[in-house]
C-alpha cells in the first residue's frame, strides 16, 4: 500500500469538491462526476418524491370500493404516471447515475470518469426526457399502465408518442452514461487495480452498463414504429389497421425485461459491498457474484417472453421461455446464499446500512421465490395481472433495488457530504421501512392469489381488508422514508463530521480519499496491492482505532502511515 | 382472505383447478422451507458472529466445493421438476376436449357478451352446465381485454384480431365471478360478469326461456344490469361518472355546447347508441359507443325501463 491512509484522520481537508468554488454555474456546467452524481441524487430524489406521493394518493383511493378520493379516470392516471416516475425517472437512472457516477471512478483509483462532458450531457439529456415524459400529459391522457399495450394506448391520442420519446431519450442518457463507464472500467484502473481486484460494486455496474447500450435502442425503435402508425397510418400494432398488437408486447418487453436487470443487476453490486464492509470478510464466491452479473446481463435478453403466457403467443414459445426463466434464476439464488455465507465467521457490525442489506436479504428472496412461482406455466395463467405481479415486482423493485439503494445511500453518504446521519434515527428509520414495506407489499400476494385484478380502481368487498392493510402499510412506509429524508438533511447541518473511513471499508473511495473527497479525488495515484475485501491484508486499518465506527465521536483523531 | 377461508388460492371449482392448485402450493412451501432456512442462517450469523471488539479481523474461510456445487445442483433439479409440472398441466390447460360445448365471447368496453350455439346472445351472465366441458372461443371488439375466472384458475388475452380460447369444467353449481384482467379504459375495473353453473336440465331450460318474451321494463332492467349501465349510471338519483336515469325520463337536458332537448324515446335511443352526440352539460364524454349491437327489442326494454325509474 502506498500513500497515505487517511483512514482515521478525523481531520478532513478543508478545501473539497463540495467547496472549492461555490457559484451556482460551478454546479451546473460542472465536469465533476462527484457533483454530476449529486445533481442525479436531487433529480432521482424529486422524481422518486413525485411517484411516491402518486402511490400514497393510489393506495388511499384503494381504501374503501368504489370512488374515495378521485374519479376513475384520475385514478388510471395516478397509477400510470407513479409508475413511469418510479421505474424510468427513479429506478433505472438512481444506482448507477447516482452512485455510479459518484463512487465508481473513486473505487477505479481514477480522477474522473472517461468522458466528463458526455457526462454531464448524460444529466441534461435526462432532465429532458423527464420534461418530455411529463408534457405527455399536457397532451392527453396517460393510462394504463407503464406497459402502454397497444392498440389502447394508441387510440387515446398522441401521449404515447410523447411518453415513449420521453422514455427513449432518457434512455439516451443511460446509454451515454452507460458507455462512459465501460471505458472507464476498462482503461482508467489504478495501477494494481486487476479485474479480480475490483469491487463487485464495479462489477455491478459495468454489468448494468451493457444492459443499459444493448436494450435501451429496442424503446428507439418502437417509437419509431409507433410514430409511423399514427402518423402515416402503416399497420403495425393497431389491428384496425392490419397490425398485431401481440408484436407490441415483444418489442416492450423485449426491451423492459432487460430493464428489469438495470433496475436490479445495481442492487446486488451495493448488497456485495455492504456485506463484505460490515462482515468485514471476504464476500463468499467473489468470482461468481462477478461473472454471473455479466451472464444474467446477457442472458436477460432471452426471456422476455415470461411476460406473454397468456398474451396470445404460441405455446411453445411460452415453454421455452418458461424454461430460460429458471436457468436465469439459479445463479440469482446462488448469489443469496454467497451474501449469507459472507457473514459466516465474519465480524458483524449492524449499523444502518448494514440493516439495509439484511432487509434486502428478506425481500428481494420474496421476490426471487414468488418470481419462480410466476415463471411456473400453469399457475401463471392463474396469477398473470393480478396483484400477486403487482407484489412480486415491488418486492423485486423496492425490496431489491430500493432497499439496497437506501443502504448504499447511507453507506456513503459521509463520502459524498462530509457528515455522519444520526444512527439512531437511522436504525428507527430502517424499521419503519421494513415494517412498512411489507405492510403494504405482503397482504397484495394473497390479494392475488385470491383473484384480485392489477389496475383496478374498483374491487369487491371481499378484498377490502387486505386493500385496507396494504394503505397503512404505505403510511408506515412513507413515514420511514420522511424520516430518512429529514435526518439526512438535517446531517448537512448538523451531522458530526465525517472520518475518511467511518464504517473500516477498504475500497479506495474510503482508504485513499478523504470525506468529502478532494476535487480531484486523490493527491496520489493509488497503488493496489490486496483484494477489495481482503481485511485481513489490512492491519494498519484496524489496530490503532477502534475500527471504523458511525459514530464519529469514537475514532481517535490519529492518522496512521501504511 | 377470501370468503371461503383459504388464505391463498380460492376453493376449486373446476377439474383443473385442484391440478393447479397442487402445483402452487409445492411451489409454495418448497420455497416458504427454503426461504426459512436461509433467513434462520442469516439471523443465526448475524447474531452469533456480531462484532464484539472493534479491532477484530477474522480470517478468510475456505469456500467448500461441495457446498457450492450442491448450491448449484440442487435447486437446478427442483426448478426442473417444477418446469415440467407446470408444462404438463399448462398443456391441460391449452388442450380442449372435442367434445367441448362452445360458446362464442365478445370482449367490448365494457362488458362481455356470451353467443350460444342456438344463437341466443346474453351479456355478463354466462350460463354454463355443470360436468361438461366447455370451450370459450374469445375475440374482442376494440382493445385488448382478458378473460378471468379465478375460481377455475383459467384466463387468456381477449384480442382484437385473432381468436383465443380456453376451456374448463365446472364440477358444483354456484355463481363464479369474472374479471377483465387487460387495462381497456376508464371502467376496467367494472367489466365483470359471472358463470352461473347449473344442472343440464336447469341449463337446457335456461337457454329455452331465453328465446322467449320479457315484457319490456324487465328486458331493459336485465340490459341494463348486464350491460353494465350501473358502473356509470345510478338508479337512484346519486352521481357517478355519467348522469343518474332516475327522474331522466320526459326531463330537459342541457349539452355541453349549449343546446338541449328533452328526453323522449328518440333521445334516449341516440344517447345509446351514439353517445357521442349530445353530451350531458357537466359530464365528459365518456360514455363508450359500443351499444350499437343492441338490438331494437333491447332497446325498447332499455326505454321501458328508464321510464319506471320516476
Ligand atoms: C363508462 C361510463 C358509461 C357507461 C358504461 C354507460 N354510460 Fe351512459 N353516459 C355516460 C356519460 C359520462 C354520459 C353523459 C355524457 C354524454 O351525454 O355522453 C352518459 C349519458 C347517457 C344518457 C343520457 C343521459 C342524460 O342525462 O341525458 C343515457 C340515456 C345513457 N347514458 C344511457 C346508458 C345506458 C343505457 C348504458 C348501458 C347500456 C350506458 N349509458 C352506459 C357514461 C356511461
Ligand atoms: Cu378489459
Amino acid at each position: 500500500m502506498s500513500g497515505t491512509t487517511l483512514a482515521h484522520s478525523a481531520h478532513q481537508p478543508e478545501v473539497n469538491y463540495l467547496n472549492h468554488t461555490k457559484t451556482l454555474k460551478s454546479w451546473l456546467f460542472t465536469l465533476d462526476h462527484k457533483r454530476i452524481g449529486l445533481m442525479y441524487l436531487g433529480a432521482v430524489a424529486l422524481a422518486f418524491l413525485a411517484g411516491g406521493i402518486l402511490a400514497l394518493l393510489v393506495r388511499i383511493e384503494l381504501l374503501a370500493p368504489g370512488q374515495t378520493i378521485m374519479g376513475p379516470d384520475a385514478y388510471n392516471q395516478s397509477f400510470t404516471l407513479h409508475a413511469v416516475l418510479m421505474i424510468f425517472a427513479f429506478i433505472i437512472p438512481a444506482v448507477p447515475a447516482v452512485m455510479g457516477n459518484f463512487v465508481l471512478p473513486i473505487q477505479l483509483g481514477a480522477k474522473d470518469v472517461a468522458f466528463p462532458r458526455l457526462n454531464l450531457a448524460s444529466f441534461y439529456i435526462y432532465l429532458l426526457g423527464g420534461v418530455i415524459v411529463l408534457s405527455a400529459l399536457f397532451v392527453g391522457r396517460i393510462d394504463g399502465g407503464w406497459t402502454f399495450y397497444a392498440p389502447y394506448s394508441e387510440r387515446v391520442g398522441d401521449s404515447i408518442l410523447f411518453v415513449t420519446l420521453g422514455v427513449f431519450v432518457m434512455g439516451f442518457s443511460s446509454i451515454l452514461t452507460g458507455l462512459n463507464f465501460i471505458v472507464t472500467v476498462h482503461k482508467m484502473r489504478a495501477p494494481g487495480l486487476t479485474w479480480t481486484r475490483l469491487p463487485l460494486f464495479v462489477w455491478s455496474i459495468y454489468s448494468t452498463s451493457i444492459v443499459q447500450v444493448l436494450a435501451t435502442p429496442v424503446i428507439g425503435i418502437t417509437m419509431v414504429l409507433l410514430f409511423l402508425e399514427r402518423a402515416l397510418k402503416i399497420g403495425i400494432f393497431d389491428p384496425a389497421l392490419g397490425g398485431d398488437p401481440v408484436l407490441f408486447q415483444h418489442f416492450f418487453w423485449f426491451y423492459s425485461h432487460p430493464a428489469v436487470y438495470i433496475m436490479i443487476l445495481p442492487a446486488f453490486g451495493i448488497v456485495s459491498d455492504l456485506m463484505g464492509t460490515f462482515s468485514r470478510h471476504q464476500v463468499s464466491g467473489y468470482k461468481f457474484v462477478a461473472l454471473s452479473s455479466v451472464a444474467i446481463a446477457f442472458l436477460g435478453f432471452m426471456v422476455w417472453g415470461h411476460h406473454m403466457f397468456v398474451s396470445g403467443q404460441s405455446a411453445t414459445s411460452s415453454i421455452v421461455f418458461s424454461l430460460i426463466t429458471y436457468l436465469i434464476g439459479i445463479p440469482t439464488g446462488v448469489k443469496v446464499l454467497n451474501w449469507v455465507t459472507t457473514m459466516y465467521r465474519g465480524s458483524i457490525w449492524l449499523q444502518t446500512p448494514m440493516l439495509y442489506a439484511l432487509a434486502f436479504l428478506f425481500t428481494f428472496s420474496i421476490g426471487g421465490f414468488t418470481g419462480i412461482m410466476l415463471g411456473v406455466l400453469a399457475i401463471d395463467v392463474h396469477l398473470h395481472d393480478t396483484y400477486f405481479v403487482v407484489a412480486h415486482f415491488h418486492y423485486v423493485m423496492m425490496g431489491g433495488n430500493v432497499i439496497a439503494a437506501l443502504g448504499g445511500l447511507h453507506y456513503w453518504w459521509p463520502k459524498m457530504t462530509g457528515r455522519m446521519f444520526n444512527e439512531t434515527a437511522g436504525r428507527v428509520a430502517a424499521a419503519l421501512v421494513f415494517i412498512g414495506f411489507n405492510l403494504t407489499f405482503f397482504p397484495q400476494f394473497i390479494m392475488g392469489s385470491q383473484g384480485m385484478p392489477r389496475r383496478y380502481y374498483d374491487y369487491l368487498p371481499e378484498f377490502q381488508g387486505m386493500h385496507q392493510l396494504s394503505t397503512y402499510g404505505s403510511w408506515v412506509l412513507a413515514a420511514g422514508l420522511f424520516l430518512i429524508l429529514g435526518y439526512l438533511l438535517w446531517s448537512l447541518v448538523k451531522g458530526e463530521r465525517a472520518t475518511a473511513n467511518p464504517w473500516g471499508a477498504l475500497t479506495l473511495e474510503w482508504t485513499h480519499a478523504s470525506s468529502p473527497p478532494d476535487m480531484h479525488n486523490f493527491h496520489d495515484t493509488p497503488v493496489v496491492t490486496r483484494g477489495p475485501y481482503d481485511y485481513h491484508l489490512a492491519p494498519e486499518l484496524f489496530v490503532t482505532s477502534p475500527g471504523g465506527d458511525g459514530a464519529a465521536e469514537q475514532v481517535h483523531p490519529t492518522e496512521t502511515k501504511a | 382472505m377470501g370468503e371461503n377461508g383459504n388464505v391463498w388460492m380460492p376453493d376449486a371449482m373446476s377439474t383443473v383447478a385442484s391440478e393447479v392448485d397442487s402445483l402452487f402450493y409445492f411451489v409454495l412451501w418448497t420455497s416458504t422451507i427454503i426461504f426459512a432456512l436461509v433467513i434462520l442462517a442469516k439471523v443465526y450469523f448475524a447474531v452469533r458472529f456480531r462484532r464484539r471488539d472493534p479491532a477484530e479481523v477474522p480470517q478468510p474461510i475456505h469456500e467448500s466445493k461441495l457446498l457450492e456445487t450442491a448450491w448449484i445442483v440442487i435447486p437446478t433439479i427442483l426448478v426442473l421438476i417444477v418446469f415440467t409440472w407446470g408444462f404438463k398441466v399448462f398443456v391441460k390447460l391449452n388442450s380442449p376436449p372435442p367434445d367441448a360445448y362452445q360458446i362464442t365471447v365478445r370482449g367490448k368496453q365494457w362488458f362481455w357478451e356470451f353467443q350460444y350455439p342456438n344463437g341466443t346472445v346474453v351479456a355478463n351472465e354466462m350460463h354454463v352446465p355443470i360436468g361438461q366441458p366447455v370451450k370459450l372461443l374469445m375475440s374482442s371488439e376494440d382493445v385488448l381485454h382478458s378473460f378471468f375466472i379465478p375460481d377455475f384458475r383459467v384466463k387468456h388475452d381477449v384480442l382484437p384480431n385473432r381468436y383465443t380460447s380456453l376451456w374448463f369444467e365446472a364440477t358444483a353449481p354456484g355463481e363464479y365471478q369474472i374479471y377483465c384482467t387487460e387495462y381497456c379504459g376508464t371502467s376496467h375495473s367494472g367489466m365483470l360478469g359471472k358463470v352461473i353453473v347449473q344442472t343440464e336440465e336447469e341449463f337446457a331450460a335456461w337457454l329455452n326461456e331465453q328465446s322467449q318474451d320479457l315484457p319490456p321494463a324487465e328486458l331493459g332492467a336485465n340490459v341494463f344490469r348486464q350491460y353494465n349501465c350501473g358502473v356509470c349510471h345510478s338508479v337512484d338519483g346519486t352521481r357517478i361518472v355519467g348522469p343518474t336515469m332516475k327522474g331522466l325520463w320526459g326531463a330537459e337536458r342541457q349539452f355541453e355546447d349549449g343546446g338541449t332537448a328533452v328526453a323522449d324515446e328518440n333521445y334516449i335511443r341516440e344517447s345509446v347508441l351514439n353517445p357521442g352526440a349530445h353530451i350531458v352539460a357537466t359530464y365528459p364524454n365518456a360514455m363508450p359507443a359500443t351499444f350499437g349491437s343492441l338490438s331494437a327489442k333491447q332497446l325498447d326494454g332499455l326505454i321501458a325501463f328508464i321510464q319506471t325509474l320516476e
